[in-house]
């Protein structure tokens, strides 16, 4: 689905504008501080903000805010989790441990304290947990940010597969050869102003 | 039996316990006997000032001065229960909330009370209104702020697992529930403590009074677990609706969580 912002304002700064074909990929850099996280909350709908945002030319307000952020789906650099074991997390327990071979964790994860797993295991966890919605459009804030090049590397072709299958991916990453392995057009945030590289 | 009716000398010869407490404090270089006296004397200024007024209301009797005395001793507890949190919301949301909470839970367990076991004639007569008020009230101020408080101090502590829930999709209000449940829980737990503790570990204040005021201590007692029940459903409406008023205000029409109202 081909996501359109337009003259999107904020915390961040803006107004920013930028399309997204599907299966496309952005990557944004830029100090810490910049606003990219919020950036990112701001297409998810989860920060306010001015402007207007479309997938496929349909308003972001004819959808309910829950159907939006099934669709548009953000994952925090340090995603929350609201029980105290694993496995209440991911109701489609099937498809979760489908998912979990390709990005080097055991099945057994999935039925252990939360406060239990690595700080990887749980990002790569959190990202399954988005990914079981089928999302449109993918918002990853440093996804790979406390993984090692494996685990990156496992990470980059789940959403390469995903890309293909017409998902939109926006990263926020440090990473400048990353953006070039998902063919990312790279974006710089910084003072308000994104600025293709 | 008729009430034992207490002189001026009774009271002196009481507070010599409260002068005890200042040689203690003297002895011991507690530093605290200053504060006692200053305590003992605003205590006994203000029982005599509300003994004065609620004389001259008694007298006056009518509904709009009744309801007038409600209506103040309902904005002090609102202020109260919105000054307790340490996070305050924006635009008043803590007045809000503490003043919806401890209202509803007032007027809604005070009335049911005049309406359905008291009965007196007129309903609202002041006599019993405002005493029913104010002890409902004084219980409604701590659910309610305790209710408040940990739901303000919580949503700072969960905000990552509710925004993770809000971005997979959840509804606010179901991201949203356990911590409702936790503030609700620990605004209500109180009470059932006292209720609990009620006649074997302390014997109510109430009650007591009741008793040495020469009412018999069935009556007394009586009394006693008919304010206990309603004190039970003031505190429930108290707790549950100063949370929910509370979490209104840190959502909005995109079911956001709008930590930002909160500093």
């Amino acid at each position: 689905m081909r996501l359109v912002a337009s003259g999107l304002t904020g915390a961040a700064g803006g107004p920013f504008d930028f399309s997204l074909q599907p299966g496309a990929a952005m990557a944004i850099t830029g100090p810490s501080g910049a606003g990219k996280s919020v950036l990112l909350r701001m297409i998810a709908d989860l920060d306010p903000h001015g402007g207007t945002v479309t997938l496929d030319g349909a308003d972001r307000a004819i959808f309910t805010a829950p159907a939006w952020r099934k669709r548009v789906a953000y994952l925090a650099a340090e995603p929350g989790w609201w029980h105290d074991d694993t496995a209440p997390h991911f109701p489609d327990r099937a498809r979760a441990e489908a998912l979990m071979p390709g990005l080097a964790l055991d099945p057994k994860l999935l039925v252990q304290p939360v406060h239990r797993l690595s700080t990887g295991e749980r990002m790569r966890l959190a990202l399954i947990r988005v990914l079981l919605n089928d999302p449109a459009v993918l918002l990853l804030d440093e996804p790979t940010g406390a993984l090692d090049p494996h685990a990156t590397s496992l990470v980059e072709t789940i959403l390469l597969e995903r890309q293909r299958t017409g998902t939109a991916l926006i990263i926020v990453t440090h990473d400048m050869d990353q953006a070039a392995r998902l063919g990312a057009r790279r974006f710089h945030l910084e003072a308000g102003t994104l600025t293709p590289q | 039996m008729n009430p034992i009716l207490l002189t001026p000398t009774d009271l002196i010869i009481a507070s010599s316990l409260v002068v005890l407490d200042a040689v203690v404090s003297v002895w011991l270089g507690l530093r605290l006997h200053q504060q006692l006296l200053v305590a003992a004397v605003r205590c006994t200024i203000q029982l005599l000032l509300v003994g004065y007024l609620l004389r001259f209301v008694f007298a006056i009797d009518t509904p709009a001065l009744t309801l007038g005395l409600v209506l103040v001793m309902v904005a002090i507890a609102g202020r109260e229960v919105a000054a307790r949190p340490e996070k305050k919301l924006a635009r008043y949301g803590n007045q809000v909330a503490g003043l919806s909470a401890v209202a509803l839970a007032t007027f809604v367990t005070a009335i049911f009370a005049l309406a359905t076991a008291l009965r007196p004639h007129p309903w609202y007569a002041a006599r019993y209104a405002i005493p029913l008020a104010g002890i409902m009230l004084g219980n409604a101020l701590n659910a309610a702020s305790l209710s408040l408080d940990a739901l303000l101090s919580g949503v700072m502590r969960e905000r990552a697992a509710i925004e993770a829930q809000l971005a997979l999709g959840v509804r606010f209000r179901d991201a949203t529930k356990p911590l409702i449940r936790a503030s609700v829980r620990r605004g209500i737990l109180p009470i059932i403590n006292v209720m609990s503790a009620a006649g074997i570990v302390t014997l109510p204040g109430i009650m007591t009074g009741q008793i040495l005021a020469g009412l018999s201590p069935i009556e007394a007692v009586k009394y006693q677990i008919l304010l206990m029940f309603l004190l039970a459903g003031a505190v429930g409406i108290a707790a549950v609706s100063a949370a929910y008023f509370a979490i209104a205000r840190l959502t909005d029409d995109r079911e956001r969580l709008r930590i930002d109202r909160l500093g």
